[in-house]
């Protein structure tokens, strides 16, 4: 099975360093002929590779801002993390009207979806009798990265919408019909902080349980956008959301807007893996629920963005302190719980493990590889350089075994086999023609 | 196929890396994942135990196509009552130890519910083994996934 990815390699600017595959969570990265290629079905598309990428080789496949014309009304889907990108003086709902300048008719924001989201979840605890902690599946690439490497989690992955998907289907419920337009002519954008994001809604749209039809990167928008943003005839838009809403676009930010329970938040997608590791150890069993957030400091330092994310994060807060997070409304806590009984916040697409760790389908000569992996790594320097390709001497070894690498990509055990051969060259060199050799054997 | 893992007593810093590195490997072998959690969680609680109460002490982690085996040997203290140890919430860890969330009595308890088969000898003065037994999936019994 294939799966999409919107992270890609640019060819022509990957000069082969070897900065990616040490980076990667699941490493899918391995340098193959000067230029680094992405094992699609390791990759969960976090981005960490875009943001280490000194050449700007890796980039993430978006729509572009022309992509909206196709549909006759257009709706821009407003991250709360857009809030924090602009510095300078000016309303949020100034921020909104520039989307309207850029060619979209309707601006939705996520945080009010991200409102309704953060209610459904704290519902979601009553029900759950598993074990704890449930794990948030806001962050598409924490899911994808549980799919990979932490199947046995799956289970305790909270099966509620995210927040864009929360306000994508909500606006297809409330404004559709209202706009009395059909489902094709409404195009639905997101304009998105994070790769995974894009990955996440194609799937979705392939799967037929899709609304959001496009995405644009951020950093894409950013220019055109700040030219509207001081554009004398931008219109001011009001804000619907609250500051709780708001606060998603950082870390912490979910955790705060649930707001009842013993709650854990980690951020930066190494430190989730840990914090899961952990918890697949039955560790963490005293917490209720894990907001994991791939980027550090959450949405805000999604690789798509452009403001720096300690300052972006700052700003966002300051915004919701001022947007009021005493508690999500009232009528949207109702309204949530009504959603919530007709199944309107479950995720319809199933969560799949993806174990393409796994060296064989058949257990048994998956544990002759193993054992052959072990082998190998003792024969290997244990540098973890690079050089070969491979993020560390024992992914080295994994793909030695399978047949994906050879022992003298190692540059070390290559100069061993030259040294080795170096010295049969000398022995032979020194070997004299019988007729000589009687002499020099007298000589010595 | 056979690792070995070595656990000091004490070192808090690396403790748990030796279940880790089991479960990785036990990823890779494509085993079903629920078997995989309940040789994490025992194993994990086993480690602990020695680098809560004993000196030193050895993993030995088996695995055949039919069963995951995990012994744990220590040099440490024994188990004088290993009966009473068995109960949940019986702990004999130092007050320090259980101010840092280690120690609730839940080890053995654990173990025993993870694992298809227990055995623990323990000689006082002289240390304890722990011997499980996780059988491949038909066989398994239920995780009903409690933790500490």
């Amino acid at each position: 099975m294939t799966y999409y990815h919107s992270v890609r390699l640019d060819e022509s600017k990957c000069r082969g360093c070897t900065n990616c595959i040490k980076r990667c969570p699941t490493q899918a990265i391995r340098v193959r002929e000067g230029k680094a290629r992405i094992h699609t079905n390791r990759c969960i598309d976090c981005g960490e590779c875009i943001r280490v990428c000194e050449n700007h080789a890796k980039r993430a496949e978006s729509d572009g801002l022309d992509a909206i014309r196709a549909f006759r009304h257009r709706v821009a889907l407003i991250a709360p993390s857009t809030f924090g990108q602009f510095r300078g003086e000016y309303s949020l709902g100034r921020l909104l009207g520039a989307f309207r300048v850029l060619g979209f008719h309707d601006v939705v924001e996520v945080a009010e979806g991200a409102e309704y989201a953060s209610a459904a979840i704290r519902m979601a605890f009553g029900r759950y009798k598993g074990p704890r902690p449930l794990i948030s599946s806001a962050c598409p690439a924490v899911v994808r990265l549980i799919e990979v490497r932490f199947p046995s989690l799956l289970p305790q992955v909270v099966r509620v919408e995210a927040p864009v998907d929360v306000a994508a289907k909500l606006y297809r419920r409330r404004d559709q019909e209202a706009l009395g337009l059909a489902r094709e002519e409404i195009g639905i954008f997101f304009i998105t902080p994070c790769p995974a994001k894009i990955t996440a809604a194609k799937e979705r749209k392939e799967a037929g349980q899709g609304e959001i039809d496009g995405c644009i990167a951020m950093a894409d928008i950013y220019g055109p956008l700040r030219k509207a943003l001081v554009a004398p005839d931008t219109p001011e838009l009001p804000i619907r959301a609250g500051g709780l809403g708001l606060g998603w676009a950082r870390s912490g930010g979910e955790n705060q807007a649930i707001g009842a329970g013993e709650l854990l938040a980690v951020d930066g997608i190494h430190n989730v893996a840990a914090v899961l590791e952990e918890i697949e150890l039955g560790k963490l069993g005293d917490v209720d629920y894990l907001e994991a957030n791939a980027c550090i400091g959450g949405c805000v330092g999604g690789p798509l963005t452009v403001e720096n994310p300690y300052v972006a994060r700052v700003k966002i807060r300051r915004l919701a302190e001022k947007l009021g997070t005493s508690a999500i409304k009232p009528e949207i806590e109702a309204e949530t719980e009504a959603l919530e009984k007709e199944g309107f916040f479950t995720i319809p697409v199933p969560l799949t493990p993806r174990p393409s760790l796994v060296l064989d389908q058949d257990v048994k000569k998956a544990i002759d590889k193993a054992n052959q992996i072990e082998e190998t790594l003792a024969v290997l320097p244990g540098l973890d350089c690079g050089a070969c390709g491979c993020p560390t001497c024992r992914v080295l070894a994994e793909d030695i075994v399978l047949g994906q690498a050879s022992l003298t990509d190692c540059v070390i055990k290559l100069r061993e086999e030259l040294a080795r051969m170096a010295g049969d060259l000398l022995n032979l060199a020194q070997k004299l023609p019988p007729a000589m050799g009687q002499e020099k054997k007298e000589e010595s | 196929m056979v690792l070995h893992f070595e656990v000091r007593g004490g070192d808090f810093a690396a403790a748990g890396e030796a279940s880790s590195r089991l479960k990785a490997v036990l990823r890779q072998l494509g085993l079903e994942a629920n078997l995989i959690r309940r040789v994490a969680i025992a194993t994990y609680e086993a480690e602990m135990n020695v680098v809560i109460h004993a000196y030193h002490g050895r993993i030995e982690a088996r695995i055949a196509p039919a069963a995951v085996e995990v012994a744990v040997t220590d040099e440490g203290p024994g188990i004088p009552d290993i009966e009473l140890a068995m109960q949940e919430g019986y702990s004999t860890a130092p007050e320090a130890i259980r101010e840092m969330g280690f120690g609730a009595g839940m080890g053995l308890p654990n173990m025993k519910r993870c694992a298809d088969e227990l055995r623990v000898e323990s000689q006082v003065g002289v240390g304890t083994s722990v011997y499980m037994r996780f059988s491949l999936p038909g066989t398994a019994k239920e995780d009903r996934g409690e933790d500490r």
